[in-house]
């Protein structure tokens, strides 16, 4: 179910490149790199044309296929437990040079909108940091934040917020 | 996983942006809770054939003045005067009233209404102020607003506020509305509608633009919209995020955070965009900028020193890091916002997992906490100082709320259905 989420979010992320109207906006799927611009005609699954990359990412048995990355309440600093995941996804990209990623920093909705966003934008970057420093390139990754705008979890509560707290891992073209 | 998963389902079925201008139907709610001890109490006596109008212009009046948590309405149930001349002092003075408004409306041509109205002091037999106003019968509100102001204004000494909109945003299932409505929350519309969310509205000093943050583009973008005629361009639509608008008292230029360079951080940008200049400099978070009314300070929250808190810099002094901490007490303070007069600002401070509304007076460093709810945010003071706007939650929704300055009047503003949020208040109108 993870998968089919990645994937329906790589689709309107493409979608919405073909309809925006305004050439100045900066359009999350601008990168390049071959998985570029696959994703709307591979919701079907028929894989032609994909990377071979993306069976191994999507390998249940594989740590590529884990995405998210949690935090603490008010800390933006990667736990020693999401510590090998972020570095088989950095190998990951050093190893495939055609592949990058966008990742999406979230926070829980408690305190400022404003705030958040920018405790977003910082739980990416940590990500980032630590991909950019075991061998991926910087052109493969950009990271983004959308704080509590779009949280996984509705209602309060810690079950909630600690599962809102979060970095996502999407790999453009999958 | 399936609530997930229907997230995503619905976030491809909203793929068609709309924008709608249309009238919104969604009507505030205001219920009072408490007040001031030493409240002016007031008579208001329905004005002469007022009562053939559509629109009551004295419950607006009374209902503006109750707010404000400084009077106390007088039943005038039995008498009626509408001139001086008619008004038995010794009868007002019974009911405990100090001071009474008469007045009287007559049709002039077409749909214009004169309405003549006079504030009279009980313990002095005599009239304070007056005032004769004509407009269109589509005008009665802003009419009974105007004459709520000067009624606040004679026996208060401050400037009122009822004639101020306020801007908010109202998310109804999977629909984010920027509203615009008078400060009394009625004749709300809708300035745009999208399907992602839309945050940070910021009034531009002569109230007719707005500016605020859509995600529309699937990431942060600072728009600058005209209320008069919807048009709005991007003023910030850099590489990574765009955010947190704030207007210089002059209305020329922005502060932005901007996230391109590395962390967030606080940019001046002109208001058509151009002119890109860099403000702060640190290794964090520097987010939630907001001019000094005379332009020279920004106050903003970072977390350079661990923890987010209140700083405040000069803008002359570009991209320097020197900014002066001005909040010390708990290790969460966020979007502050400087009152009318520059001496303090308002602020979210966390206590206890609570989130609240406080105000720091600049000089003495003294704070004082408004409220005792769970989840205020986004606080905002009147253009009189004397009121402060924000959003709070009540059962699991979110409503719009304003505490008197002094903390001892507060007043909800609910809508039926929907979640309503980040608040500003608009400046006083132009007239003024």
């Amino acid at each position: 179910m993870r998968k089919l989420l990645g994937i329906s979010l790589i689709v309107l992320l493409s979608a919405c490149a073909s309809q925006t109207t305004q050439p100045e906006v900066d359009d999350l799927t601008a990168g390049s790199g071959a998985g570029a611009g696959l994703g709307g005609s591979d919701l079907g699954g028929s894989g032609s044309g994909r990377p071979g990359y993306f069976s191994q990412l999507n390998d249940p048995n594989s740590i590529l296929s884990q995405r998210s990355v949690y935090y603490d309440y008010d800390s933006y600093s990667v736990k020693s437990e999401y510590r090998e995941l972020v570095l088989s996804h950095a190998r990951f990209l050093r190893d495939n040079a055609s592949a990058s990623v966008i990742l999406q920093g979230n926070t829980d909705d408690r305190g400022s909108r404003e705030y958040n966003l920018a405790l977003g934008q910082r739980r990416a970057d940590s990500v980032k940091n630590m991909m950019t420093l075991s061998g991926a390139r910087d052109a493969q990754i950009e990271s983004v934040s959308l704080g509590e705008e779009k949280p996984r979890a509705l209602g309060h509560g810690e079950s909630a917020w600690s599962q809102n707290r979060r970095t996502d891992i999407l790999y453009r073209g999958e | 996983m399936s609530i997930n998963w229907f997230q995503s389902i619905r976030a491809a079925s909203i793929l068609l942006l709309c924008l709608i201008s249309a009238h919104s139907h969604a009507q505030l709610n205001i219920e009072i809770f408490g007040g001031g001890a030493s409240r002016i109490p007031i008579a208001i006596v329905p004005f002469a054939d007022e009562n053939k109008l559509q629109q009551s212009i004295t419950a607006v009046i009374g209902a503006d003045l109750q707010r404000t948590g400084l009077f106390r309405l007088i039943d005038p149930a039995g008498l009626s005067p509408h001139a001086p001349v008619e008004v038995v002092y010794p009868d007002w003075a019974n009911r405990g009233a100090n001071a009474l408004v008469i007045g009287r409306v007559a049709a002039v041509s077409g749909d214009q209404v004169e309405i003549q109205f006079r504030l009279m002091d009980v313990a002095k037999k005599s009239q304070l102020t007056g005032l004769a106003i004509t407009v269109s019968t589509s005008q009665l509100r802003a009419a009974a607003h105007r004459i709520a102001d000067v009624i606040y204004e004679a026996l208060t000494g401050d400037v009122g506020v009822f004639s101020t909109r306020i801007a908010y945003v109202l998310k109804r299932g999977n629909k984010y509305a920027l509203q615009v409505a008078d400060a009394d929350g009625y004749n709300a519309q809708s300035i745009i509608e999208y399907t992602e969310p839309i945050i940070s509205p910021a009034w531009s000093p002569d109230g007719k633009q707005l500016a605020y943050v859509s995600f529309e583009n699937k990431k942060p973008i600072v728009y600058v919209q005209t209320l008069a005629t919807r048009e709005r361009r991007a003023v910030a639509s850099f590489k990574g995020s765009n955010s947190a608008p704030a207007w210089s008292p002059d209305g020329k230029r922005l502060a932005v955070v901007l996230t391109g360079q590395g962390g967030s951080q606080i940019f001046l940008v002109n208001a058509d965009g151009s002119g890109l200049q860099r403000l702060s400099r640190s290794s964090g978070i520097d987010t939630e900028p907001n001019f000094s009314p005379d332009g020279r300070y920004i106050l903003f929250t970072s977390d350079r020193g661990g923890s987010p808190q209140v700083y405040r810099m000069a803008v002359g002094s570009s991209e320097s890091g020197n900014a002066d901490r001005l909040t010390f007490e708990g290790s969460y303070n966020v979007s502050p916002d400087y009152s009318q007069d520059g001496k303090s600002f308002t602020f979210i401070h966390r206590n206890n997992g609570q989130f609240n509304v406080a105000v720091q007076d600049i000089g003495s460093r003294q704070v004082q906490i408004l409220t005792n709810s769970k989840f205020d945010e986004s606080p905002s003071f009147a253009p009189n100082g004397k009121m402060i706007l924000y959003a709070t939650e009540i059962n699991g929704h979110g409503i719009l709320s304003a505490v008197s300055r002094d903390g001892q009047t507060r007043q909800h503003l609910t809508v039926q259905t929907g979640d309503i949020r980040e608040p500003a208040w608009g400046p006083l109108p132009t007239w003024k």
